[in-house]
């Protein structure tokens, strides 16, 4: 069998996975804290669109990421604002972050399509990335691959081990609580949405300096929707979001090395995978209400009024 | 643990006029109150006194409109729980505010201040809570707890703080008649030490046989102070109500058939922390009132949504509504077998909060003639609406006012009204008065009993004993998803109930033919 | 006071609009005219914004159905796509056909694709407890899939110079327009009666009610024996049948082919005229109007003053967000923090509403 395919089919699932991973990282934190944000596609949107723009302006990616982060966080500002401050419905705000970022982000990047950035450069390790097999494999990624992979890490650490984890952890289970012991649930929840916003600005962003570097609109198409069902899917644990993730990356790069593993099967159709690959696996998790009653946070998605 | 000091005699905590008032209405007027150290001291009022937000004002929840505080002497401000912790003060809450899937010390790390971590407080919380006899394992998680138990992680957590001020808000509704008696031992043992108790309840006897001082709220203002053990229970009764306190009229039972039978009945609960129920067997017939007494965290909630048809159980049998075997039945088909329920939670179950009275009329009246081919018909449903606001003295601006809008008395009565004039045969009722102002709870209870000379088959679940001693033919317990043999009421006592309430009784299978002799 | 928020929203979108247009270097009184008085200048604009609103009509109703009963359909434009792709087939598999059975079994036929397609989410939720938001809005991205894959394969025109779309619909199969030189089709009247029909099952029937209650209080429902998965699968088949009718009727109005896309996103936008018109089938109406207006003043700022059509997307999504807004102002009425040591009032009332809570 011709194998050919095989590490260039491993090595960019990491490349698909990693978008997601950061994605859905910010809505965990977000969703442990109880605030439900179904923005995230609009949040991705405009993080990638304003780090290429910032990228084409200054020539440094760097700079680009970060401006992705700051501009996402703004957009989750507005959404935090609405649905903390002044309470309205989680679901609908959510969804109208999304129109939002989807209409604000077109309108933004109408100057930009077609053009093209430097990609983020792929990293070598002295030594290891010159490895037959496991160097292209392993160690020949961008920055940003290795650092989804931390950040899966550092958030499990911090939400298990420290206090502040803990207090995160109690404020979604039950603000009243909280509250009643004195801690700043509202002030909490804000951090926990602008976190989010900020992870997913970086994963819009990554999608557009790294993945595929150029602006198209509503290049995202869904990634944010499938990053809020990889949160449920891996019972709002960190590295079942990894988990998650990989699987996803893989599937979603099928349509692409479809062809050289000899699959006969129309392109479109190999696209549908990773949409229909989510709905199989929110179907699988959620026919044990049980599972999903002792995972997920309990105030998810209420609004917390305080008394007077 | 506290140093008393002896000649003291500055109050530990004094409230000087302090009201406040909410949008519709005023909670505290006025409100005076002065706690000696070491003093176990009194609120007593009946629901909706104001004696909640009296405790959120001292605890730093709530800050008042009006009025000062003085703490040892000195005045303060509360502008915050940690504010009130800083103070010395500690607060047990009547509803917890515990954390149900972290562990004892993780709940207990993150009420105090400082940043303690959870492991190196387990040593402490062991020593503490043994020393004054209430027990707990730090590393239980809290959900797998029993309310009693739960209330002790509360009390620990604030007995780490070493408190100057203790407060509890109606301790006694979750525990058994025993563990009432522990729970007092080891505030006396506090209080021994020169740490001040607010005691907040309703229960007269409770107060006499424990407090030193009292002070009676009635609609938010202070109607006296009293040394309890001095007055008797109808002098406080008559300052937390301002008359006498009116009796039901329970004459003597005539029982029929049997309209509701549970038979071996057992449910596997689908809540990851609840409790299942096991080989249940109960009858009750047409013209009795059966009380089910228990504290919550037994199988209530089980039970009550087994019976309303919410939960089916598949065993066949095992419950029998007018004869019919309805396990499989929703709670709509068995309506129109004749069966009314009145649930525990008013708003958002009993009632649509934001929907019209009328329109709450038709939530369970659907099948009294008030649609035709699918369609309303307003009329009918306005007629009965007010029908029920007229014959139950419901308070409020008509059949079109907002269901939320009603205080908590009213509104119950609205929905026991609806209940009741949909004629069921057999009614099924749960915490009847909870939050419910003393007129409110003796029209609900006289209308439950009028049903019940009616010929109605009636079950009343309440964690209020005293309720259940006073209008129920027979009592049975429910303790950990079993339930006793249902006795006559004149026939046991509460210290019975009581032992029965921790699960010590033999669980007579198939005994209850209900013709315990006579009632 | 129905009214108050989506008003207040609209003002405040004015406002932000013309701060928008300032910076876009135009004048903010003429862009206003050129985007929301020129279009309805002419009998033909006033014609396009009704073609534009019916679809948006359509969905709106269906979707503000579930969205009072707690069911949140966000799949609808996939909805349309597939009622479009059933409508087309059917047209496309009778291309010789004159006579009159054609256009109402096309009709049907989008429907009953709508509906099929939105009978996934509700069989997924009432089945296995599956998150009905996100099972609809991934069969979007299936439906659009599935649609561009048609018209670049099996029903793609043979004579189309390699073009990705159909053939274009015989007469028989396009929707009679209403007006001699207008664009719209009979589409409109069906999307009144669909408002008509809303209008009366909300108000009048028991299942209405059920649904309501539904949607305010879960647990009342269940207390009331309302079956939970009845109303999920009502709110979904009909809205998803309408959506397929929106469908069909872009198909066989406006388009008169298949092609890779059919909607500019109609069924999310439907979204948002949903909760503009404060989930009541007449509002949705109006809000469905003022939706439309957006969509059409967005072309007419492009021809006219060369203002990019991505500015409508951006009105649309602040347009929710202030009526998100202005809804808390009029419902719960912002209040500042009481000054301490105002005199207290000696009026007492025993009762305290129940938000008080016991005391």
């Amino acid at each position: 069998m011709n194998l050919e395919w095989l590490i260039p089919f491993l090595a960019s699932t990491a490349g698909a996975a990693t978008p997601l991973i950061f994605a859905s990282l910010g809505e965990l934190v977000a969703e442990k804290s109880g605030v439900l944000n179904l923005g995230v596609e609009g949040m991705m949107l405009v993080g990638a669109v304003a780090g290429f723009a910032v990228t084409m302006a200054t020539g440094h990616v760097g700079i680009g990421l970060i401006a992705a982060m700051v501009a996402a966080m703004g957009s989750s500002l507005i959404f935090a604002f609405l649905v903390l401050t002044l309470q309205t419905n989680q679901v609908a705000t959510g969804l109208a972050l999304t129109l939002f970022g989807v209409g604000l982000s077109a309108f933004a990047g109408r100057d930009l399509i077609g053009r093209t950035v430097e990609p983020l450069p792929h990293l070598t390790v002295p030594g290891l990335s010159g490895l037959p097999f496991l160097g292209p494999l392993l160690f020949q990624f961008d920055l940003m691959v290795y650092l989804a992979i931390a950040a899966v890490l550092a958030v499990g650490w911090v939400l298990a081990r420290t206090r502040l984890g803990l207090i995160l952890r109690a404020v979604g289970e039950s603000p009243h609580s909280a509250h009643a012991i004195g801690y700043p649930v509202i002030r909490l929840r804000y951090g926990a949405v602008l976190f989010g916003g900020a992870l997913a600005g970086l994963a819009g962003a990554y999608l557009c300096l790294a993945l595929t570097p150029m602006w198209v609109e509503g290049m995202t198409a869904g990634r944010g929707w499938i990053a809020v069902a990889q949160v449920v899917f891996a019972t709002w644990k960190p590295r079942g979001i990894l988990l998650g993730a990989y699987l996803f990356g893989g599937v979603n790069v099928l349509q692409f090395h479809g062809q050289g593993m000899g699959i006969a099967i129309p392109a479109e159709f190999l696209s549908m995978l990773p949409y229909l690959a989510t709905i199989l696996v929110l179907v699988l998790i959620s026919r044990n209400p049980r599972t999903i009653l002792l995972n997920k946070p309990m105030s998810l998605g209420q609004n917390y009024r305080p008394d007077a | 643990m506290i140093e008393p000091t002896p000649g003291r005699s500055a109050p530990r905590l004094q409230l000087l006029r302090i009201s406040k008032a909410y949008p519709s209405v005023v909670a505290n007027a006025d409100v005076d109150l002065t706690v000696m150290p070491g003093e176990i001291h009194a609120v007593l009022g009946e629901n909706g006194a104001g004696k909640s937000t009296l405790m959120k004002i001292i605890y730093g929840v709530t800050r008042p409109d009006y009025g000062q505080i003085l703490w040892e002497g000195r005045q303060v401000e509360i502008p915050s729980p940690s504010a009130a912790r800083q103070l010395g003060i500690g607060m047990v809450f009547q509803h917890f505010s515990l954390f149900e899937t972290l562990t004892v010390a993780e709940n207990i790390a993150l009420a105090l201040d400082g940043s303690a971590a959870p492991a190196a407080l387990a040593p402490r919380i062991r020593s503490v809570s043994a020393a004054y006899g209430l027990p707990v394992d730090p590393d239980r998680l809290v959900h797998s707890m029993s309310v009693g138990e739960r209330q002790r992680v509360e009390i620990v957590r604030c007995l780490l703080q070493s408190p100057r001020l203790l407060i509890m808000d109606e301790p006694t509704s979750v525990l058994t008649p025993q563990a009432v008696l522990t729970l007092f031992d080891s505030l006396r043992r506090l209080a021994a030490e020169g740490c001040s108790i607010l005691y907040i309840s309703h229960k007269l006897d409770e107060i006499q046989s424990l407090c030193d001082r009292a002070t009676v709220l009635r609609a938010g203002r202070v109607t006296g102070t009293a040394n309890p053990r001095e007055e008797s229970a109808r002098s406080l009764a008559e300052m937390m109500i301002g008359r006498e306190l009116p009796a039901c009229r329970l004459g003597p039972c005539q029982a029929g058939a049997a309209r509701l039978e549970l038979k071996g009945l057992s449910v596997a609960t689908a809540d990851p922390f609840g409790t299942d129920l096991k080989d249940l067997h109960l009858q009750v017939r047409a013209g009795e009132i059966v009380g089910i007494a228990g504290i919550s965290g037994n199988g209530q909630q089980e039970l009550l949504r087994v019976l309303s048809g919410e939960t089916r159980t598949d065993a066949p049998g095992s419950l029998q509504l007018m004869g019919q075997d309805v396990g499989r039945w929703g709670p709509a088909a068995r309506r129109t077998l004749g069966l009314g329920f009145v649930p525990e939670e008013r708003l958002g179950r009993g009632a649509v909060p934001d929907l019209s009275l009328a329109d709450n009329a038709l939530l369970t009246g659907y099948g009294a003639g008030m649609v035709a081919r699918g369609l309303i018909r307003f009329n009918r449903v306005r007629d009965f609406a007010r029908q029920v606001i007229r014959r139950f003295e419901v308070k409020c601006g008509g059949e079109h006012s907002v269901a939320g809008s009603l205080s908590g008395g009213n509104l119950q009565k609205f929905i026991v009204g609806r209940e009741t004039l949909l004629q069921p045969q057999v009614l099924v009722v749960a915490q009847p008065t909870w939050g419910v102002d003393i007129g409110a709870s003796m029209l609900i209870r006289q209308a439950l009993i009028d049903l019940r000379d009616q010929a109605v088959a009636v079950l009343v679940l309440s964690e209020e004993l005293d309720e259940l001693f006073m209008i129920s033919d027979r009592l049975a317990v429910l303790a950990g998803g079993r339930l006793s043999p249902a006795v006559a009421t004149r026939t046991t006592n509460i210290d019975q109930i009581g032992i029965w309430m921790s699960g010590n009784f033999e669980p007579a299978p198939g005994a209850d033919t209900g013709a315990l002799a006579q009632v | 006071m129905m009214l108050a928020s989506p008003l207040i929203a609209a003002m405040a979108m004015l406002i932000t609009g013309s701060m928008l247009f300032l910076f876009l270097g135009q004048e903010p009184v003429h862009a206003f005219h050129v985007y929301f008085i020129k279009p309805l200048g002419t009998a033909y604009g006033v014609g396009e914004l009704l073609l534009k609103a019916t679809p948006l009509i359509l969905c709106g109703v269906g979707l503000a159905l579930g969205f009072r009963a707690n069911v949140q359909n966000i799949g609808a434009d996939g909805q349309l796509t597939m009622g479009a792709i059933g409508g087309a087939s059917v047209a496309l598999a009778f291309p010789d056909v004159q006579s009159g059975w054609l256009l109402p079994l096309m009709l049907l036929a989008g429907a009953l694709a709508g509906m099929a397609w939105a009978a996934i989410p509700a069989l997924l939720r009432t089945r296995f407890h599956t998150n009905e938001i996100l099972v609809s809005l991934m069969l979007v991205y299936v439906a659009y899939l599935f649609l561009s894959y048609l018209v670049h394969g099996p029903l793609r025109d043979p004579e189309g110079f390699n073009f990705p779309q159909s053939k274009m619909f015989q007469d028989a199969a396009l929707l009679p327009l209403l007006h001699e030189g207008l664009r719209t089709n009979v589409a409109f009247i069906l999307s009144l009666f669909a408002v008509a029909g809303a209008w009366f099952f909300c108000r009048r029937s028991f299942a209405g009610f059920r649904m309501q209650v539904s949607g305010m209080a879960p647990a009342a429902a269940a207390y009331a024996g309302f079956s939970e998965a009845r109303n999920v699968w009502l709110a979904f088949l009909v809205s998803g049948a309408l959506a397929g009718l929106a469908g069909v009727g872009e198909v066989a109005g406006p388009i008169g082919q298949l092609q890779p896309s059919v909607s500019p996103g109609y069924g999310f936008t439907a979204i948002i005229v949903a909760y503009v018109g404060r989930l009541h089938p007449i509002g949705v109406l109006l809000a469905a109007l003022l939706m439309s207006l957006l969509y059409i003043g967005g072309e007419s700022v492009q021809m006219e003053l060369q203002l990019p059509t991505a500015i409508t997307g951006v009105f649309q999504g602040l347009l929710l967000f202030y009526l998100l807004a202005a809804d808390l102002f009029i419902h719960y009425r912002f209040k500042p923090r009481r000054r301490i040591g105002a005199q207290p009032t000696p009026s007492v009332d025993a009762n305290l509403p129940q938000e008080t809570a016991a005391s």
